[in-house]
């Protein structure tokens, strides 16, 4: 069987991911209190936020960076453009509510 | 019949017994599989965010999540990064074969995975006597007549998406409780849960939606019941690394649900 995924193996990186999660949470809460930005800014820079902390997630606690590169592309790839697919099956209909109307 | 067998044998098996072709990802294929399966979770709550950011667009939307709220999502959210953080030290102890911190760091994952049920569900309880509803909820005696019930009757999509998104999340959230205690305690788990479940439906009111919905669990103790008595093992580094996979994407959507549906949403 092959092995378990060998990494890096200092904890100490987890935990400088951790307390990294932990403030981009803590800037994400301070954003939604003192609403700095309009809501379109904001949703785009709690979505920058959140992709940023979940990039650490998938990179380092669910080892992906530690995986080869034929699996981080497969799944990052694959994930994406369904994402992609998603969002060009959504919004565009969305757009067209609003400049018909609906009736 | 022999010459068929003999045919299929020679198209199938071209490595000499015992020696296997390198893997093609590089890692086992339990681990491949929750891959594969985490990507087409994924897309289920994809497809569920893109819904939610669909209304919360194009429609008024309510902000109706006072400090209360957004104190307690806070402290959720701390709750699911803190059990990943132990998730990893469970990996870690199970790499280096130590058994009884294995089995300790997943408790302690199983602990923080299960206050954040226990908040996300009294949370729950306190916007629904509020008068944050829908159609298929219990009617509770002390339902409120405010902003949340105001929102409900106005903006439906609010309370459909809002609880839509948030079940389903703490629905994976118990099922990776489950799935850690399994890998954890084994047969062992099973009087613990059942005794979970038992005592929950009995002391939740049966006006809450969760007297319900803690059938989960029950469910959850069923499948647990057949997996554990029909393929009995030992649950090795492999399953750990797998389970925790599984356990750190429910904090990944998390990370997504909490700044769009609650961040978004609140009162200024």
């Amino acid at each position: 069987m092959h092995d378990v995924a060998k990494h890096d193996d200092s904890k100490g990186q987890y935990f400088w991911v951790w307390g990294a999660l932990l403030f981009l949470t803590a800037i994400e809460v301070w954003l939604g209190y003192r609403q700095i930005f309009q809501p379109v800014r904001m949703l785009q820079v709690l979505l920058l936020l959140s992709i940023i902390k979940s990039a650490l997630i998938i990179g380092y606690f669910m080892h992906l960076k530690f995986e080869k590169a034929i699996m981080r592309w497969m799944i990052v790839i694959s994930v994406t453009a369904c994402f992609v697919i998603m969002y060009f099956f959504f919004f565009p209909d969305a757009g067209r509510i609003l400049r018909l109307g609906v009736k | 019949m022999a010459e068929a067998t003999l045919q299929h044998t020679a198209a199938v098996g071209h490595e000499p017994a015992g020696e296997f072709e390198a893997p093609l990802f590089g890692a086992y294929s339990k681990k491949v599989g929750m891959w594969l399966f985490l990507a087409s979770d994924s897309l289920t709550f994809g497809a569920l965010l893109f819904a939610f950011s669909y209304n919360r667009i194009y429609t008024a939307w309510p902000t109706p999540f006072g400090k209360e709220s957004i104190i307690n999502a806070t402290i959720m959210t701390a709750c699911l990064l803190s059990s990943s953080l132990t998730m990893v030290m469970a990996v870690f102890a199970a790499q280096r074969n130590d058994r009884a911190w294995t089995r300790n760091w997943l408790l302690a994952t199983m602990a923080f995975g299960t206050a954040f049920i226990v908040l996300h569900g009294m949370e729950w309880t306190h916007l629904i006597h509020e008068g944050l509803t829908l159609p298929g909820f219990p009617k509770s005696v002390e339902h409120g007549a405010g902003d949340y019930a105001t929102i409900s009757s106005g903006v439906p999509q609010f309370a459909a998406t809002f609880f839509g998104l948030t079940a389903m999340h703490m629905l994976h959230v118990t099922i990776g409780v489950i799935y850690l205690g399994v890998v954890a305690l084994r047969k062992w788990f099973l009087p613990i849960l059942g005794v979970i479940w038992l005592g929950a439906y009995l002391a939740i009111p049966a006006d809450n939606v969760f007297h319900y919905g803690v059938h989960a669990l029950l469910l959850g103790l069923i499948v647990s019941a057949i997996i554990l008595f029909l393929k009995p093992k030992d649950y090795d580094a492999h399953d750990v690394e797998v389970s925790g996979l599984y356990w750190h994407f429910v904090d990944l959507v998390w990370m997504f649900i909490f700044p769009l549906v609650y961040l978004m949403s609140t009162k200024v």
